[in-house]
C-alpha cells in the first residue's frame, strides 16, 4: 500500500518515464481513494501545461 | 491593444507585423526574459533574441496574426538556446546540484506526516480550470517569479526538460549524473514551483 509521499514521487516520475504495471496498479488504487493526491496529480498536469504555454510565448508583457 | 496598432496586422508578413514598434518591443522583452531565465547570461540572451528576431524577419513563412508569429519566434529562440546549452560543457555545477537535491528530504518532511500522508494543512487543493488561469495576464508574472525562486541549477534542469523538451536521458548524460538523481531534481523543481504558485497565486485568490 503506497502512501501519499510515494505517490507524489511516482506521479512526478510518470512525466519522465513509463511506469511498470506493478507500479501502476497500486498508484491507481491510491488515487481512487485519495482526494489530496488526485488534486496533486492535476496540479502537476497544470504545471506541465503552463510550461508548454509559457515556452510558446503565452506570457504577455504588453500592457493591455 | 489599441485600435491604431491593429492597422498593421492586415498583412501576414512577419516583417510587416514586426514593424509595429509596440508589439516588437513587447515581444523582445518577453523573449529576453525567457532566454535569461535559462541562460543566466544577459549577453548571450541578448544575442539569441536578436538572432531569432532576425531569422523571423527574413523568414518566408506567413502568419495568421501576432500570437502565431510569437509562437514561431519562440520556437526559433528555443532551438538557439538548446544548441547553445548542448555546445557548452558543464551546463550546471554538479556539486551544488547535489546540495540542492539533498534539501529535498526537508520538503517531504514539511508536507507529509511520519507515515507519509499529507499533513492536514498541506492537503493539495483543486486549482480549477487551467485555461481560465492562463488567460490572466498577472498569472504569468507570478509564474516567472516562482521560476526565479527555484534554486539555480534545479531551475536550469527543469527548464531544459519542460521548456526546451530535452529528454531526461539526455539531461542526465549531459550532467553526468544517475537517472534517479535526475528524477529527484525534476521532482524537487515541480514541488517548489507548485508550492510557490499555491501560495502566491491560488492562495491569494481564495
Amino acid at each position: 500500500m503506497l502512501n501519499c509521499k510515494q505517490v507524489t514521487h511516482l506521479l512526478s516520475e510518470m512525466q519522465e518515464r513509463e511506469l511498470q504495471w506493478r507500479e501502476r496498479l497500486p498508484l491507481k488504487l491510491h488515487l481512487l481513494m485519495c482526494a489530496g493526491c488526485n488534486n496533486f496529480r492535476k496540479q502537476l498536469d497544470f504545471l506541465h501545461r503552463a510550461c508548454r504555454e509559457y515556452a510558446q510565448g503565452r506570457s504577455d508583457s504588453t500592457p493591455p | 491593444m489599441s485600435v491604431a496598432s491593429n492597422s498593421s496586422v492586415s498583412g501576414n508578413d512577419p516583417s510587416q507585423l514586426l514593424r509595429d514598434e509596440r508589439f516588437l518591443m513587447g515581444l523582445r522583452r518577453d523573449m529576453l526574459r525567457f532566454a535569461e531565465l535559462q541562460l543566466r547570461d544577459p549577453a548571450a540572451a541578448e544575442d539569441m533574441t536578436q538572432e531569432a528576431l532576425a531569422a523571423a524577419v527574413s523568414g518566408q513563412a506567413r502568419f495568421s496574426g501576432r500570437a502565431a508569429l510569437k509562437t514561431w519566434v519562440f520556437a526559433i529562440l528555443k532551438n538557439k538556446i538548446a544548441d547553445h546549452l548542448r555546445q557548452r560543457r558543464r551546463i550546471v555545477d554538479a556539486a551544488s546540484l547535489a546540495r540542492e537535491a539533498a534539501d529535498e528530504a526537508d520538503f517531504d518532511e514539511h508536507l507529509f506526516d511520519r507515515k507519509g500522508f499529507w499533513r492536514p494543512d498541506e492537503h493539495p487543493d483543486d486549482w480549477g480550470n487551467p485555461e481560465s488561469t492562463f488567460a490572466q495576464h498577472q498569472f504569468w508574472a507570478v509564474f516567472e517569479i516562482c521560476l526565479t525562486q527555484l534554486p539555480d541549477n534545479t531551475a536550469r534542469v527543469f527548464m531544459m526538460r519542460e521548456f526546451l523538451g530535452f529528454d531526461t536521458a539526455e539531461i542526465c548524460r549531459e550532467l553526468g549524473i544517475a537517472t534517479s538523481n535526475c528524477h529527484v531534481i525534476l521532482h524537487r523543481a515541480r514541488m517548489g514551483l507548485r508550492l510557490c504558485l499555491d501560495q502566491r497565486w491560488f492562495g491569494s485568490e481564495g
